[in-house]
Formats: C-alpha cells, structure tokens, sequence
C-alpha cells in the first residue's frame, strides 16, 4: 500500500463504512419486519401452532431436522412435512418412536399426548404456509 | 495494584516471571487451559455425532444426536469464548502499557462460567431438554431450541453477566492506558460480541422473525464482530513475532475489519432467501456475501506479507506457523467453502445440505479455532516464563499443527463430496429421492469424515502433549 494511504483513511473506512451500512441494514429490517404478515399472508400463526413451537423448541427437534433449511442435517426437513406426509402420518411416527432398528437412526420418544401432537401439528402446518420463494426445489426438502 | 488483588494472582507467580510484562497478564492462563480442555470436549462429541451418522443407534437412547451434537456446538463456542477472554486479559493490559484493572475479578468471573458451563452441559446431559427448560425458566421467557442457542435461560443470563464483567474490567483498563489501535479494535469486537448475543432472548412467535433476529446473533458474531477480535488477535501476534513497524500492520487491521463489515453487515442477507423473507434479499444477500471472500482473502495476504517482512527472528515458531494457518484455512474455509454456496442461485440447491456442514467445520476450525492457537501458542510460553518452548515442544506442536489442519481439510472435502451427492439425489434429479433414502448413498463419505476425525483428535492429542515437552530450549 502506498505511503499516502494511511492509516487514519484506513480507520476512517472502517468506522463510516460500518456505520454507514449498518443503517441501510436498520433501515432494510424495518422494511422486512413491515413486509413478513403480507408476505406470508396465507400462513396462520394460530394459537395452537404458538404452542406447538414451544413444544418444537422444548425437545430441541432442530438438533437433528432442518426447519426452512435451518437446523441440523441428520434428519429429514421439516418445514414442508405438513404437505408431505399430512397430520395423521406425523403423529403416528412420533409416537412409534423409536423403531429400534438396529444400525438405523433413532428418534426419542418424546411422550407427547394427544393435545401436544396437535399443537406440534399446527406449528407445521404454519410453517409449511410461509412464503419461501419456492424453496425447497422439490417436495421431498 | 491493591494487595488483595495480588494475593489473587496464583501463588506459583510469587516468582517473578520476567517474560510477561504486567504480572496480571497472567490471569489468561486458566482461561486458555479450560479453552484446551472445552475443545477436547467439543471433538469428543464430534466423534460420537460423527459415528451416529453411520451408525444411527450408536449410544441410544443415552446420548441421542441432538443432545450430543448440541453438546458439540455449544462446546466449542464456549472454548472459542474461554479463548477470547483469555486474550483479551493478555492483550490488552500489554497494549494499554498497564496493569489489569481488577485480576481479582478476572479470577472469580473465571470460576462463575466455567462452573456455569460444566452445569449447562451436564444439564444437557443429565436431563431431558425439556425438563431442562422448565426448570431453568423457560416458561417464562422461552430461548431455547434454537441452534447454537440452547442454553437455558439462567445460563444465557450468566453469560452476559461473565461478559459484563469481563468488558468492564478490560474497559476500565483501556480507559486508563495507552490507546492502540489493537487494543481498540479489540474491545469493539468484544463489546459487539456482547451486544449481539443480547438477541438470543428475542424469540418472536413469528417463525420468520424468529429466524431473521437468531441470524443477528449467528451471523453478526461470525461473519461481523467475531472477525474484528480475529484480526486484533492475529495483528497483535504479528507486531510480536514479526517486529514490523505498528503502523503498518494497524492499517492493515483497519482495512480488513473494513471490508469484512461493509461486505458481512449486509451479507446477512445471504440468510434471507427462503425463510419467509421478501424476494430482494437473494439480491442483496448474493451480492455482498459474494463480497465476504475479500476481507480474509486480506487476512491471508496480511500474515503472509508481514511474516515476509519481518525484521527480527522469533524463536516462538510454531505462533508464526499459527498465523500464517488462520490466514490461509480462514480464506479457504469462510472465503471459499462460504462462496460456494452463498449465491441464491446456488443456495437454492445447496441450502440445509451438507455443504453448509462442510463450510461450517473449516470455516469455524480455520477462523476462530486456528487464530486462538495462535493467541495460545504465543502466549502461554511466556505465561510459563520463557520466551518460547523447547525446540522438541515446537516440534511436536509443529507437527500437531499439520495433523488437525490437514484433518479438517478431509472432513471438509469428505463432507462437500456428500454435498454434491445429497444435491444431486435429493435436489437436482427429476426423480428426487427421499432425505433418508439419499443419506444411504453417503454412507462412504460419512466413513471418511469420521476416519478424519480420528485424524484430527490424534492430532489435538499431539497438540495437548507438546506442553507437557521439555528438552533444551531454543537460544
């Protein structure tokens, strides 16, 4: 680097570049924040499926499933297995697990009963109503 | 300092150790032991998660994945954390030409999160997640289950509190002393560490806002504040080991932590594609995340430049093998592995595959484990009183250096591989296979991760016996 570049232009870069794009990302949040309930207008945040994710967050589900995309990745995506699989699939396996297959992957049993399975249920039904931009590319996440 | 906070300080220290300039410089000590000890942990619990991918039942129901990957992940932030703090108590006494406000303090916060943390992973271990949660109040303000941020409530309140406590007394010891650069940068990262990790108790019903804020913690540590305590790390080993003129290497500093927030702040973006987000953050995000490569391609341009130019020889060369390292695997692993599939184009493929495992490991490993080796391999010897370790100790370090790097280099090229297979199968056929169906033609590649892995833990256990080395001291 030359000698006429030094290091308080360096420093001057740093401070008003950060600060600088940090508003516009203020200012891109406010706009987010403001654009997500039209955006997603058909998902339906419903009292159950606020329930539902306390009982998705509770059993730490994302430590092994990927929600949106999000998550771990041992387990299959859950974000569209409401239209995957449907509700009465989804609360059959939760409660045959585990299948104890040997050498398989295992599933805890979480004991959920038939209020929490639904609840859970409509938590994923929400999530599978949010607007992803046609992510994933196919139905099988 | 006050005689109670000498009488702080370990009693071994009596002697006067002349390698470090202010005797409360040594409280980094216990702190980069438990990082050491942490990291053990944190490949441990990789192993076992390693294992399970091929071998599904492996230690169930005992330790199931998630409770072991949790584990995992939260373990190797926390050393990362232990890490951070112990250099900070190290940097910034010796930059603000001072002594440590408080050592005292720095000791008793030292014991609150370490004994907070061992807790925190009993916890996880002991009981199920979520009679964890209820007894820790999550009830009241629900935090958990979210990646990275799985803490209990209690444990996320203590962590801020260890943090304030940690600001304060090297704020307290800045505003006091000489301002350098460094040091400066230094704290701005840390304080924005703190900042950011206040968004780990905002957790809106709202899925969409959920994800968008948890980003603000994830992405604004690792790929914002996280990089400005990187380069302070990194630009004060380099002043150390190399001897070039400040000047050159601050500008240097501010140039890079420059390009990484003009370029990483909107780059969040790049986790805005598909989780319920409008459409124009595939443009911002694709755009300057693309962008995010440059400031760690300066990183690497920088250590290699400076070593070059260096004006005197230190004997500490394994550090100066640790610098050059996080310069080189940070660019490979966040630059590279991180463009890879960065673009909405892209990501629309490679999103929640194994790609973002395999950027993850490097990424992490070269950046934020490699530049706190680094700190750890400069530092300690001096905390022990001699300039540098033995010839055979570096030696062995050296070499612990290319077994662990070499390794995570094949745990990320093993995980791409089952990326691309994943991709292929799950996401590009016209007849797409299942997830689990998809996962059974990826077995071999999960073979070979664990096998690296192996690689990797011989190599940290090569890593931890160097200190344990003597032999004859290089003059």
């Amino acid at each position: 680097m030359s000698a006429s570049f030094t290091k308080s232009t360096a420093r001057n870069i740093f401070y008003g570049g950060s600060v600088f794009f940090f508003l516009i990302f203020l200012g891109l949040t406010v706009d987010t924040t403001l654009a997500v309930p039209s955006h997603n207008a058909k998902a339906q945040l419903t009292d159950a499926a606020v329930r539902g994710k306390k009982i998705w967050e509770t059993r730490n589900c994302a430590g092994c499933h990927t929600l949106l995309g999000e998550g771990a990745f041992f387990a299959p995506e859950l974000g569209n297995v409401y239209v995957r699989r449907g509700p009465e699939f989804i609360k059959g396996w939760m409660k045959a697990m585990p299948t104890n297959v040997p050498g398989r992957r295992q599933m805890p049993q979480f004991n959920l009963n038939d209020a929490q399975l639904d609840d859970l249920v409509a938590f994923l039904k929400y999530s599978s109503q949010i607007n992803t931009n046609n992510w994933p590319p196919n139905i099988e996440g | 300092m006050s005689n109670a906070t000498v009488a702080a300080l370990p009693a071994s220290k009596a002697t006067v150790n002349d390698q470090i300039k202010y005797r409360s410089q040594a409280v980094a000590k216990p702190y980069f032991v438990a990082a050491i000890g942490l990291f053990i942990g944190q490949i441990l619990f990789g192993l076992i998660i390693g294992l399970q991918y091929f071998k599904g039942d492996f230690l169930f129901p005992a330790i199931p994945f998630g409770t072991a990957r949790m584990v995992h992940t939260n373990l190797l932030i926390v050393w990362l954390l232990f890490g951070f703090m112990g250099a900070g108590y190290f940097l910034i006494p010796e930059e603000c030409e001072r002594e440590l406000y408080s050592p005292k303090l720095a000791i008793i916060t030292f014991w609150v999160f370490l004994v907070a943390g061992a807790l925190t992973i009993l916890g996880y271990l002991g009981l199920p997640y979520n009679v964890l949660a209820h007894l820790t109040g999550n009830d009241l303000l629900p935090t958990m289950g979210r990646g990275y941020l799985e803490q209990p409530l209690i444990t996320k309140v203590g962590i801020v509190l260890v943090a304030l406590s940690f600001l304060f007394n090297l704020s307290m010891t800045l505003l006091s002393g000489r301002k350098t650069s460094i040091s400066i940068v230094m704290m701005l990262g840390l304080w924005g560490l703190a900042i950011f990790f206040l968004f780990s108790f905002v957790n809106p019903n709202n899925l969409v806002l959920d994800k968008y804020f948890w980003w603000w913690v994830v992405h604004l540590w690792v790929e914002g504040v996280w990089e400005l305590i990187m380069g302070a790390m990194l630009a004060f080993v380099l002043v150390k080991v190399t001897g070039v003129d400040r000047e050159i290497i601050e500008k240097w500093l501010y140039l890079i932590i420059a390009m990484t927030l003009i370029t990483g702040i909107i780059g969040t973006g790049h986790h805005y594609f598909w989780i319920g987000t409008p459409g124009y953050w595939q443009l911002l995000g694709s755009v300057f995340s693309a962008l995010e490569p440059v400031p760690f391609f300066m990183m690497t341009v920088f250590a290699f430049n400076m070593v070059k130019r260096r004006r005197r020889e230190h004997p500490n060369q394994a550090a100066t093998l640790w610098a050059l390292g996080t310069g080189v695997m940070s660019f490979l692993g966040a630059g590279v592995w991180g463009f890879l599939g960065t673009l909405s184009v892209v990501n629309y493929y490679t999103h929640g595959t194994q790609l973002t495992a395999a950027h993850g490991h490097m990424a992490f490993y070269g950046a934020y484990a490699m530049v706190v080796l680094t700190m750890i391999s400069y530092t300690m010897p001096l905390l022990r009183g001699r300039e540098a370790n033995s010839a055979a100790a570096q030696k062995l370090e050296k070499t612990a250096f290319w077994v662990m790097t070499l390794a995570i280099v094949g745990i990320t090229l093993s995980l791409t591989a089952a990326a691309v297979t994943q991709v292929s199968l799950q996401r590009l056929s016209a007849a797409p296979l299942s997830f689990m169906e998809t996962q059974q033609h990826i077995m071999p590649m999960y073979w070979a991760r664990f096998g690296f892995g192996l690689c990797f833990f011989t190599g940290l256990m090569m890593y931890v016996t160097s200190f344990f080395v003597t032999g004859k001291r290089e003059s």
